[in-house]
């Protein structure tokens, strides 16, 4: 999820890559679109055009498709981004407070990116780990049983 | 033939070999002959015995059924020595098992059953063999060799079977209407986007046990007669999707996918596609237009799936762990699945047991046990021994039932009749420090949020709902909010289009009608029973405890607290943000909420 250096890749080879590798028609349009997210680190304008391009498929569906889910991203995003589980599992065992200090130590909001644009911050739903819940997950690492007083040293393993 | 009193099984799985499993035998053996024993104890090789990563090189000694593990050429002499010569056991080689603490999936507690969790953790997911040695695939070969697709439908309608996905729709009488549609293609999706907050049944199944999935899915597309299948997978769930490939991958190789089916004649294929985060796209309409490339909105039924479905073509859909059941019930039976439940819910379900109760995570249980057998006998009961004060079932669209209802027993019509519903099986356990009426915006958030927008009355109605909710956690409740919420409530309930915007009321309804007084706590005295709610509580210090150190007026974000070194300090409502940090850091347990 991570993406070191968005900018030093070509948007349009990215596009042409995982289309060849998907094939051009649409019921592979999820997966195109989950992969060059995965690759680039968000959609820009650009690719989407040219997914509408090589599937011939309206550009209007394929914005409404890319905004239509969560995991997919329009805008850029920060070079690490934070998962939050806003579920009530996580919510009755603390999740507000671990939130609040967030949202307070990032000095963001909810769908927010820093403006050094380290970190993006996102809410989600259920993860599926309520077994270790409050739950945040950044990039691939996931933080179980997470109090508010851990937010700070989990943040500083990041740079 | 020669007859040997004990016999070595050495592991030569690949990671074994590598670790040198050969130098190993080589030097038992020649250790044997060194020491006289050659003809008395035999060595051969094994596949794998325990995890190589952990143990290896290692081995067995039989009779004894000893396990050496992480053993060098170097130990051989004096383990034969010790244990073949003088017959004493090497403790210091024996394999020290780790003790795995899994914080989802505990041993079984007193009345569990376990069905469909009965491989989980006791497998290796990635590997076929296991699954096999454990029955796996025999209800497909029976299936395949001795069943017609009618017995195969009478025997799952027999077992009564219902849809484990929430709706409890019986799993025969579905597959028989699919089977009735007339068309030159023919579907079988798995439904594993498993959305309900709270709930993770299904992906601990799909990582677990991802065959049995598999192999109940070919066995339904035998049933009906399709040729392709789907797994839709959410995509919050990588690890799920990865070994559903493997798995899938492995089951090809192995004959049970792809053509011609174990020779006869029967093929089937299958491919898993992962979603993009989406609630909605749990709801099987909204599921099909993702698996299609386009936004994942429901559309009206009829026509149901089955009649048409994926890219029109008749579709059967049924959710993870309803799969998971039907090789039991093919090579077990369907009297042996049905006596298990109560007479109209059938077998067992898996629950996600979440929240304030002592051991929390997947529990399988049979239909018909009681709520109060699952918080207290199953799960422990409530954490720091606190009250029970309330349950939710059935994920999002579900409802909360007080204590009234611990003896009502899990099963479709109950909880639908008490208000909640069965649902995928998410259940959230809250004590008596839980507000009710924060808990009911909370999932009106959840819903509003994943509401996919098409139809009016789900799109504006939970915007509503959230409203007027907040309004009253704020403490801005006015006469004529809870007639308002129970008016909406109905509107939404009778005209949505999906399972998401009818149950979307159900916690805010059920709230209503099991906890009006917090409601009207709220509303008329301005006051949060459950001290929850920010804008209705305030944070005191209590002057006999406060001992003056000032770590709390230090940590206030808005310097709301004032006080003299050593001298009880005060906080300034008007400036208080409730934050809760100085509770938080106060080490004297001074500060109060009110």
């Amino acid at each position: 999820m991570t993406n070191e250096q968005p900018h030093g890749k070509n948007i349009l080879e990215i596009v042409k890559h995982v289309v060849e590798v998907h094939g051009k028609t649409r019921e592979e349009l999820i997966p195109i679109l989950q992969d060059i997210n995965k690759e680039y680190g968000y959609i820009p304008s650009q690719g989407l055009e040219e997914v509408a391009r090589l599937l011939q498929i309206p550009k209007s569906q394929v914005f409404s498709v890319a905004t239509f889910y969560h995991m997919l991203n329009v805008k850029e995003m920060g070079r690490h981004i934070i998962l939050f589980c806003e579920s009530a599992p996580c919510h009755v065992v603390g999740g507000r407070e671990v939130w609040r200090r967030l949202k307070q130590e990032l000095k963001i909001d909810a769908g927010e990116t820093t403006p050094d644009k380290k970190w993006s911050l996102v809410t989600v739903s259920c993860l599926g780990v309520c077994g270790v819940g409050p739950v945040i997950v950044i990039d691939e690492d996931l933080y179980g049983n997470v109090t508010p007083e851990m937010i700070p040293d989990i943040l500083a393993r990041y740079n | 033939m020669a007859f040997y009193r004990s016999h070595v099984l050495v592991s030569v799985d690949p990671e074994c070999v590598k670790r040198g499993a050969h130098q190993i035998i080589d030097a038992l053996n020649d250790e044997l002959v060194a020491q006289g024993l050659i003809d008395e104890i035999q060595v051969l090789e094994t596949s794998r015995i325990g995890d190589p990563v952990l143990f290896g090189p290692d081995m067995i000694v039989y009779p004894e059924g000893v396990h050496y593990a992480c053993l060098s050429p170097d130990d051989i002499p004096y383990l034969v020595e010790e244990h073949f010569l003088k017959g004493r056991i090497v403790e210091k080689f024996r394999a020290q098992e780790k003790k795995v603490v899994d914080e989802e999936l505990g041993a079984p507690k007193a009345k569990e059953v376990r069905v469909v969790l009965r491989n989980c953790g006791v497998i290796d997911p990635n590997n076929i063999e296991d699954y096999i040695a454990e029955d796996g695939y025999m209800a497909l070969a029976k299936v395949l060799s001795e069943m017609t697709p009618e017995q195969v439908i009478d025997e799952v309608t027999r077992s009564g079977l219902r849809g484990r996905g929430g709706a409890g729709f019986l799993t025969g009488r579905k597959w028989q209407f699919c089977r009735n549609s007339q068309a030159d293609m023919k579907y079988v999706v798995c439904n594993a986007d498993e959305g309900d907050p709270g709930a993770f049944m299904n992906r601990r199944v799909l990582e677990s046990d991802p065959h049995s999935v598999i192999e109940g899915m070919i066995i339904a597309a035998y049933a009906i007669g399709a040729r392709q299948g789907y797994i839709y997978c959410r995509a919050e769930y990588p690890l799920a999707v990865k070994t559903l490939n493997i798995a899938i991958k492995q089951a090809r190789e192995f004959g049970f996918l792809g053509e011609n089916i174990l020779g006869t004649g029967f093929s089937f294929d299958l491919e898993v596609r992962q979603g993009a985060g989406a609630f909605v796209c749990g709801e099987e309409t909204a599921l099909m237009a993702s698996i299609e490339g386009r936004r994942g909105e429901p559309r009206p039924r009829p026509p149901f799936p089955a009649v048409s479905g994926l890219w029109g073509k008749p579709t059967n859909i049924n959710n993870v762990e309803t799969y998971a059941n039907v090789p039991q019930i093919i090579l077990r039976g369907a009297d042996w699945f049905a006596s298990m439940g109560t007479e109209k819910s059938k077998g067992t379900k898996t629950f996600a047991l979440a929240g304030d109760v002592k051991h929390t995570g997947l529990i399988e249980v049979p239909l018909g046990i009681t709520l109060r057998e699952i918080v207290y006998d199953v799960g422990g009961g409530i954490k720091d021994d606190k009250g029970f004060k309330a349950i939710q079932t059935g994920g999002p669209m579900g409802g909360c039932l007080p204590a009234e209802f611990l003896d009502l027993p899990v099963d479709y019509e109950s909880l639908t009749q008490a208000g909640s519903i069965m649902g995928s099986g998410g259940m959230v356990v809250m004590d008596e420090e839980t507000c009710m009426v924060d808990i009911a915006r909370f999932f009106m958030e959840f819903t509003q949020e994943e509401s996919c927008g098409k139809c009016t009355p789900c799109r504006i109605g939970t915007r509503r709902l959230l409203e007027i909710l907040t309004r009253i956690c704020e403490g801005k409740g006015e006469d004529g909010d809870i007639e308002r919420l129970e008016e909406l409530c109905e509107q939404i309930r009778t005209a949505s289009l999906c399972g998401l915007g009818q149950g979307a009321p159900n916690p805010v309804a059920s709230t209503l009608k099991y906890f009006r007084h917090e409601y009207e706590a709220h509303i008329y005295e301005k006051r949060c029973p459950a001290k929850v709610c920010r804008a209705l509580i305030a944070y005191e210090i209590v002057p006999e405890a406060c001992t003056g150190c000032t770590v709390c007026a230090r940590n206030c974000p808005v310097n709301a607290i004032t006080g003299e070194r050593r001298q009880p300090h005060k906080i300034d409502p008007d400036i208080c943000v409730r934050c809760g940090i100085c509770m938080q850091v106060c080490n004297f347990n001074a500060i109060v909420v009110n």
